[in-house]
């Protein structure tokens, strides 16, 4: 996906995540949700696999950064939960350059979790559902730009 | 006229007197990955439906008769095989399920299929007698015997080896028998008693042969606390790690048990099996096909040991007497295997 630009592992400043944890959490779950529903707009989440995501509650921490997003999916959209009232179905937490390597295709879940750079607890099947529907989402191609090319 | 270039190499070797170099062969659990090992260098690639039919039938893993057929279409487009595993066996009552999957797979015009029952081996070499069998690693054939017996009855063309042989006995079966055989290359290590183990079952009632799944993901539960993470498989506690010790599948043959007062690896420590090291002494005593472990991996895993393998077989096909192992290709094997370490496996043991 990305041969010329990689990911590398960090993990920033401890005192960085004490001032994340001060911050609203809200912005991280607007961004999350709206990433998600636009991947259901595209129709590239698979309808048989969402169903059973339906009521869940989810929360996904960064932990160098203390930021924090929680987020349900229910009928047919996935919705921001600003203040989870029970613990989640479903958690995530890594640090920061994790994430970032999971989301470009850089690095294998299993690989994360093998070396306990990933956490996830919680409803394990429900967690093999999420990181199987992920895995065979077919992302649009970028269109080349030549500068990006070698 | 693109893609005829890029496979034009590949068809050269294959005609070459000296290229008695494995197949790689390597898992799809999903289209990406497949694409991922396509687009890397696989041979061939092999797969399995969404249901208990195959023995990785995880939530939202495998193909439907949609995804398969697209998958299919872009592996034979490139010049590359496409194998069907249908590797459990077939439960009382529902064998109609097992037969429907054969057939299916013959529709879908899949290179070869994966079998490991008899009766489901006796069912297609009778309703399709023209279609390529393997005999899967499930089938539990460690000697030529076995692997004669079904070729005899069942015609299959080729063998996956059970990973509890050494090298020295692989080539003792492969001098044997004119079945092709296959072995592991690279991939998670399991207690190995492949196609006859019941650990899973023991634990909760449910096993690769019966449902498709080694410790289904609905009886596992990781539960953190503070500098430790315990693993518990339907409530029975299978390990406890520290903040800083690798992690591997929560499955039985992997925890650590108390054994007369000491609690440790009492089966295996949670590892995988990387056979870089033995390449040309596998490639020189014949074995015909590579198989890298990991339909239940990400699109990404099978991208990266595809591609490492790949680049190892050129190597090793080139100059056997000057082939070394490349620290990188070392390093990327290591990241990605379980509990963070690799190991020969049986092939280099001394003793038998």
């Amino acid at each position: 996906m990305n041969g010329n630009f990689t990911i590398p592992k960090f993990k920033l400043p401890d005192f960085i995540a004490s001032l994340g944890q001060k911050l609203p959490q809200w912005p991280h779950a607007l961004v999350l949700v709206g990433a998600l529903n636009a991947a259901l707009k595209m129709k590239l989440l698979p309808e048989s696999e969402l169903a059973m995501l339906e009521d869940k509650l989810f929360r996904v921490r960064v932990l160098d950064t203390g930021g924090e997003a929680s987020y349900t999916y229910r009928n047919g959209l996935f919705r921001p939960v600003f203040r989870p009232e029970r613990e989640p179905d479903l958690a995530f937490a890594a640090n920061l350059s994790a994430f970032l390597q999971l989301l470009a295709r850089q690095e294998d879940p299993d690989t994360l979790f093998f070396n306990r750079e990933l956490e996830i607890t919680g409803d394990t099947e429900l967690g093999l559902i999420v990181k199987n529907m992920l895995d065979a989402v077919e992302w649009p191609k970028l269109p080349r730009l030549p500068l990006a090319s070698n | 006229m693109q893609f005829g270039m890029a496979i034009l190499p590949r068809l050269i070797f294959r005609s070459l007197p000296m290229s008695s170099l494995p197949d790689l062969v390597c898992p799809a659990g999903s289209l990406p990955a497949l694409k991922a090992a396509v687009d890397n260098g696989a041979d061939t690639v092999y797969l399995g439906y969404k249901n208990d039919t195959n023995a990785r039938n995880f939530a939202g893993l495998n193909f439907d008769a949609k995804t398969m057929a697209e998958g299919i279409r872009y592996a034979h487009a490139k010049g590359r095989e496409v194998l069907m595993a249908i590797n459990t066996f077939p439960q009382a009552g529902r064998t109609a399920d097992w037969h429907a999957a054969v057939d299916g797979a013959v529709d879908q015009g899949v290179d070869a299929i994966i079998l490991a029952d008899i009766g489901l081996l006796d069912y297609a070499t009778r309703k399709h007698p023209q279609q390529r069998l393997h005999l899967s690693v499930q089938g539990s054939a460690t000697s030529y015997e076995a692997i004669n017996f079904c070729q005899r009855e069942f015609g299959i063309r080729r063998a996956v080896l059970p990973r509890v042989l050494t090298l020295a006995q692989v080539e003792h079966v492969i001098k044997n028998t004119t079945v092709e055989i296959e072995v592991f290359g690279f991939g998670s290590l399991c207690v190995m008693n492949e196609g006859r183990c019941w650990l899973s079952s023991y634990a909760c009632g449910e096993s690769p042969n019966t449902v498709g799944a080694c410790s289904p993901a609905k009886y596992v539960k990781w539960d953190k606390k503070p500098g430790t993470m315990e693993t518990r498989l339907n409530g029975i506690l299978i390990d406890r790690f520290g903040d800083d010790e690798p992690a591997g599948y929560p499955t039985l043959c992997k925890g650590r048990f108390e054994v007369q007062g000491e609690t440790y690896y009492a089966l295996e420590e949670p590892t995988s099996l990387n056979v870089l090291e033995l390449l040309p002494d596998i490639i020189k005593i014949g074995v015909r096909a590579i198989k890298v472990e990991g339909r239940q991996r990400s699109p990404t895993y099978v991208a990266q040991v595809t591609r490492t393998l790949r680049a190892a077989l050129d190597a090793a096909r080139d100059s056997a007497e000057r082939f070394h192992v490349k620290p990188a290709w070392q390093a990327e094997l290591a990241k990605v295997s379980e509990g963070s370490q690799a190991t020969l496996g049986a092939y280099n043991r001394p003793w038998r």
